[in-house]
């Protein structure tokens, strides 16, 4: 027990890793097997993070749970893992959505093996870009991640899978360049790659650097920064490659893109770029925000504009990742107010409310094209009466990522609004046209889907559509609990997020 | 119990009642139903209860029944959430409760409970009749119950609960909760049957329209919020706080902060309470169930937003005291009441389907409120909320009571052809519906304000006689001017529906529905009649003071300043008498005889058609926005510039790569370096292949020349 306790973080971390090891000396054809032993393999992550959750003094400062372990000696880069109450909200997303998404994933049956594996590596990717508290690690487990998501896609995707797995690798990377030109700065201006320290020397560095003035060499590297985390979440106009990978990933795929992947650029936007950059941020509030109001409403109008359902949810992640910048860029530029942390609690809260309600609209589209293998909307129609289970439950999800009062979607974008007004009142009230039309494209896919004159094709005969089944609702019933719980009852995680706001800010 | 508890408790069974029945009980349809109205039931003996305790505190409104606790933490402090009766909260609980209820029951019958199964009937399409024979072998069709019965009762349970979570809220965020689920359910409800297209645009039309306001809404929420550090009504209505928000001036068309929050919470009102110019969603909303018409646009929906303009009329008015002239927002506010209640009656006089005049009629109701709080006559529009309330949801019932009767006399004939919502193929249906006719004609005079007797006659009369009073004489003559053709449109409802011979086969066999549709009525009728008698003012001739003017004394005190009553004029009332009668008498004169809907001499098409705006609105905002949406941000925007760039840094990266390739490593490394290096030893190995002779007198000669030159080189550079 006292190991596991004061290992809980790297436990959390490499246990995927070591599953897919043992998933590697697993027989090839002993699908079923393969699929239970990464199910489990992952629930164990699931079950410590909730320890962990339990664990975490969400009112003591700093970093909690902290480890440090030599890694590359020479640099004097670290394995530090620690966690606080942003991070520790997103290990939780994680570690719930990839059991979920790996049950979600019963239905592949080709490869299996290499699958589960890749899924499991991805895991531990993830993972270690929300725990690591070291410059380098940071950035090490920012690019093995794509690594796994590049076979997921361009090996288990759909039709245009080779277009958009390449945009995905090489934008990523390409966005990421700059990051790692400014890690490598800090890290030898330091000698220290460890975040803690890092943050205090650079935000206190004055004088000239490399011959420039020590301001200017800020702003370039703040934008390096911005770019990669912007690729990443994705903002306009950096979102295009966001609709192709959704698109064409495996459902599972998509649930882990949309729900976790894109919280990776917002959360460096509050780990790194805000504590590292706090003037550049608050100089630049006003493009940040413009950015994210360009994603909401652009995002909101070309939902509206798709005819495949996919690449329409695909597009609601540009949309209320939106917010989650536009909190970011309110709390930039007036840090320390009360106004600026409701916004930041928005954000974090939004970050993590986008994980439930993308990650179950994915599966809830990847439910269906698996019966009709189409996503285009004009092919369903009055699907309703052929499936009452999945109608409610799509109905319901939607309704979350419409952000209906009541569920969660709505306490995150409140909060947003109210953080954001006082200090951005005309791009937040710009934003409200993308909120308008969030019920636009959510009520166009369900007028497509579900609603209207059915489409006989689907009512008899080899295309007759089946009821969703019992693993699947186990897959979309936690998701459905928790948008409900945090709905009605906001303030068991939005406490921990709001002191741990307190704190960084 | 404590009050506070109970009132906690109120939202709830209706809440339960959805769950329990979406989860659990959906396959058992008497289940469901003893779910849902039970629950209704509940809610409404609570409110009673609570209702009962309000009237017995003194001084309620100072001394409120209240209760909060902490929901969202912000930063060192939380927003709390929590419940608040006060006198206002009083009075709409308890027209609330009574017409939920009333609308649970009358459900029962409505969607044909304890019909056959219909023949053909699937889910998203209304009943369409089941064949039954009975003991003699004769086949008959008859109503079939509703597929979807038990969903029914599931969706307006969460419809009751989003009401009475709005009711009861002490604060603006959890109003808007209440207010946003109801939106949901309008639209699922008026959706329901949502295979008939038409019912599923309209669905989204309202669910859009209503949205419109709400971000607004949402935005003033917002403001507020920032501005006074609470959303809390008790704690923003002190007379510091609204103070400060008066005197706080914005950049936007001059007004106070006050104003702006003001303003922008009101444009959602304009939204849900369907007031010009967002009111095209109302009418089409008749797609929906009837019962779910009678929720949406009597008891709960549509009076969701006057109650939040009531309920905010504090801080609209801040500042501004009787008598003085109306401030900015009040005036927009007074404007778009008045100009919707004349505009919704002159489209409603040229409608022919019996449920859409109702809605339009509901518009122009509306207006009337709207107008009233604007000008600052709080207690009038409150009253005028509550008896409209009870004789719209007692029309629009009675409307869908007429309707299937209809239906009856159409599965009799066999021809499906006939609508049963035309009041063309009505007539004389007063003998074969009584119950329904004489509750319909109390409702319909209830509506058009027939003196004395109707609850409408005192509510509407206050409202003229406090724009008279207060000098607001073009409201007075628009709210005149629209009070006679409400008269009379509604008399030419009656007169086409009820009156006369029946015009068609179908009207001559229509008959009256059962008890769990005429026991609703009835209720109904009772309170459209008697609620008026608790508000007739102090010094009205001979009537006035026999009874106490109760309603003003207990929903003024609401206020932190009471207002005073009114003195009696004889020319409002001498008006609103004479609207009222002329306008009924012209509405039968001209419309008993009339057979045919081309005898209707007022059917001009700019009223038909509701003044085009439907069609103005497609044009302005709903093509334009899926030509923006799909055209310019998706196929232009991302797939043609960005994308655009983005495949030419591609293309730009690949034809480097190529010409590299092609002009350099081919070129230059391979061919001239690489294969040039070979080439070059190569033809060195040619040509000296000659020298290869295999003779031994020239190998000797070449190594002797060698030998001089060799030496020669190295005797030059040693010896010197």
């Amino acid at each position: 027990m006292n190991f596991i306790n004061s290992h809980l973080l790297s436990l959390i971390l490499f246990l995927p890793s070591l599953a897919a090891l043992v998933i590697l000396f697993l027989p090839k054809n002993e699908a079923k097997l393969i699929r239970w032993t990464a199910l489990l393999a992952s629930l164990i992550p699931f079950a410590l993070s909730v320890v962990l959750w339990f664990g975490f003094q969400s009112g003591a400062i700093g970093y909690q749970f902290e480890e440090q372990y030599t890694w590359y000696a020479a640099i004097n880069s670290t394995l530090h893992l620690g966690v606080d109450g942003l991070s520790l909200t997103m290990v939780l997303l994680t570690t719930l959505l990839t059991p979920l998404a790996i049950l979600a994933s019963f239905s592949i049956s080709d490869r299996v093996k290499a699958y589960m594996m890749l899924f499991l590596f991805l895991e531990t990717g993830l993972l270690g870009v929300f725990m690591a508290l070291d410059l380098l690690i940071f950035f090490l487990f920012w690019e093995v991640e794509l690594v796994p998501m590049y076979f997921l896609i361009n090996q288990w995707g759909g039709a245009n899978r080779n277009y958009a797995s390449l945009k995905f690798m090489i934008y990523t990377m390409g966005g990421s360049l700059g990051l790692l030109l400014g890690i490598q700065l800090l890290g030898v201006l330091f000698g220290t790659f460890d975040l803690v320290a890092v943050t205090e020397k650079w935000t206190s560095a004055s004088g000239s650097l490399l011959g420039f003035p020590i301001e200017s060499v800020k702003t370039v590297i703040f934008w390096a920064f911005v770019v990669a985390f912007a690729v990443k979440v994705p903002v306009w106009p950096f979102h295009t490659w966001l609709p192709d990978a959704h698109t064409e990933a495996p459902t599972a795929g998509s649930m882990l893109l949309a729900g976790v992947m894109l919280k990776l650029g917002a959360y460096g936007f509050l780990r790194l770029v805000l504590p590292l950059y706090p003037e550049q941020s608050a100089h630049f509030a006003g493009a940040l925000a413009f950015l994210a109001v360009a994603a909401i409403v652009f995002g909101a109008f070309a939902a509206y504009g798709q005819t495949d359902f996919k690449r329409l949810v695909a597009y609601s992640s540009v949309n209320h990742m939106g917010f989650v910048l536009l909190g970011v860029a309110a709390a930039a530029k007036a840090v320390g107010t009360l106004d600026a942390h409701i916004a930041l609690n928005g954000a974090v809260l939004q970050m993590f409310n986008h994980g439930l309600s993308a990650a179950g609209m994915f599966f809830l589209v990847g439910v269906i094209y698996e019966r009709t293998h189409t996503r285009d909307l004009n092919d369903f129609g009055g699907l309703f009466p052929l499936v009452p289970v999945y109608g409610g439950i799509l109905l319901f999800t939607s309704m979350a990522s419409l952000g209906l009062p009541g569920l969660n979607g709505f306490v995150s974008e409140f909060l947003v609004v109210r953080g954001a007004w006082p200090i951005l009142p005309v791009y937040t009230a710009i934003a409200m046209l993308g909120l308008l039309f969030t019920g636009a494209y959510i009520l166009k896919g369900i007028k497509n889907v579900l609603h209207g004159p059915l489409n006989e094709h689907w009512s008899h005969g080899e295309h007759k559509l089946t009821e969703i089944n019992a693993r699947e609702i186990i897959v979309i019933a936690p998701l459905m609990a928790l948008m409900l719980v945090i709905g009605i009852w906001p303030a068991w995680i939005l406490d921990v997020i709001n002191k741990a706001m307190m704190m960084l800010f | 119990m404590t009050t506070e508890l109970l009132i906690w408790l109120i939202p709830l069974p209706p809440l339960l009642a959805f769950f329990l029945i979406v989860l659990f009980t959906n396959r058992n349809k008497a289940l469901s139903h003893t779910i849902g109205v039970g629950a209704a039931a509940l809610s409404w003996i609570g409110s009673m209860i609570v209702f009962a305790r309000a009237l017995g505190v003194h001084e309620l409104g100072k001394e409120p029944f209240h209760s909060a606790i902490n929901w969202l933490p912000t930063g060192e402090t939380w927003l709390k959430i929590g419940v608040l009766i006060d006198p206002l909260g009083a009075a709409v609980l308890f027209f609330v409760s009574i017409t939920i209820f009333m609308i649970f029951l009358y459900s029962v019958g409505y969607q044909n409970f304890g019909q056959p199964k219909g023949d053909h009937d699937r889910a998203g399409l209304p009943p369409h009749g089941a064949t039954v024979t009975d003991e003699h072998g004769h086949t008959h069709t008859v109503p079939s119950i509703e597929p979807m019965y038990s969903r029914f009762f599931a969706f307006i349970g969460l419809f009751a609960f989003g009401m009475y979570t709005l009711v009861v809220s002490d604060n603006l965020l959890t109003l808007y909760v209440g207010w946003e689920i109801m939106g949901l359910c309008s639209y699922l409800l008026i959706g329901f049957w949502f295979a008939k297209p038409s019912a599923r645009a309209a669905a989204i039309k309202a669910f859009m329209t209503t949205r419109l306001g709400d971000v607004f809404m949402l935005l003033g929420i917002a403001f507020l919020y920032s501005a006074t550090g609470t959303l809390s009504y008790r704690e923003i209505f002190t007379e510091e706080t609204l103070h400060v928000l008066a005197a706080t001036a914005t950049p936007i068309l001059g007004l106070s902060a006050a104003g702006l929050i003001g303003l922008l919470l009101f444009i959602g009102t304009v939204g849900k309470s369907a007031q010009w110019p967002l009111h095209v969603w109302l009418p089409d909303a008749m797609e929906g169930p009837t019962p779910v018409s009678a929720m949406i646009h009597a008891a709960t929906m549509v009076s969701a937003g006057v109650y939040m303009v009531i309920r905010m009329f504090p801080l609209i008015s801040a500042g501004w005291t009787e008598g003085m002239p109306l401030n900015p927002t009040m005036s927009i506010i007074a404007f778009i009441g008045a100009f919707t209640a004349l505009f919704a009656a002159t489209i409603a006089v040229a409608q022919n389907d019996i449920k859409r005049v109702l809605a339009f009629s509901t518009i122009s109701q509306l207006g009337y409120m709207i107008a009233a709080i604007g000008m600052g006559a709080y207690v009038a529009a409150v009253f005028h909320l509550i008896t409209h309330a009870f004789f719209k949801a007692l029309l629009f019932l009675g409307s869908g009571s007429v309707i299937h009767g209809m239906e009856h006399g159409v599965y009799h004939t066999g021809n499906h052809k006939v609508d049963p919502q035309d009041m063309f193929n009505m007539g004389g249906l007063r003998k074969k519906m009584p119950i329904t006719f004489w509750t319909f004609l109390v409702g319909g005079f209830a509506l058009s304000g027939f003196p004395v007797i109707t609850a409408g006659f005192w509510s509407k009369d206050e409202i003229l006689a406090d724009a008279f009073a207060n000098g607001h004489l073009a409201i007075f003559i628009t709210l005149a001017l629209a009070a006679f053709l409400t008269a009379f449109y509604t008399m030419r409802q009656i007169t086409l529906t009820f009156l006369g011979e029946a015009r068609t086969e179908e009207a001559k066999h229509a008959h009256e529905t059962n008890w769990t549709m005429t026991a609703p009525l009835v209720v109904l009728a009772f309170f459209a009649v008697t609620y008026g008698w608790v508000g007739i003012p102090e010094h009205f001739p001979v009537l006035g003071g026999i009874l106490p003017n109760w309603f003003h004394g207990f929903v003024g005190s609401t206020l932190a300043e009471e207002p005073e009553a009114l003195d009696f004029s004889w020319i409002p009332l001498g008006t609103s008498l004479f609207v009222a009668i002329v306008g009924l008498v012209a509405g039968w004169l001209v419309y008993r005889n009339v057979e045919k809907p081309e005898q209707d001499k007022l059917q001009f098409p700019v009223l038909k058609n509701k003044w085009y705006f439907d069609e103005l609105y497609d044009f302005l905002f709903v093509k334009p926005a899926y030509w923006f949406a799909e055209t310019f941000v998706y196929k232009w925007m991302d797939q043609g510039v960005i994308d655009g760039i983005l495949h030419a840094f591609g293309k730009v990266t690949g034809w480097m790569g190529d010409n590299i390739r092609n002009y350099i490593d081919l070129k230059v490394i391979n061919e001239f370096v690489g294969d040039g290096t070979g080439n070059v030893v190569k033809w060195t190995g040619r040509n000296l292949r000659p020298m290869q002779t295999g003779r031994i007198q020239q190998y000797m000669l070449a190594a002797m020349l060698t030998l001089i030159v060799v030496g020669s080189i190295l005797f030059y550079f040693l010896a010197a």
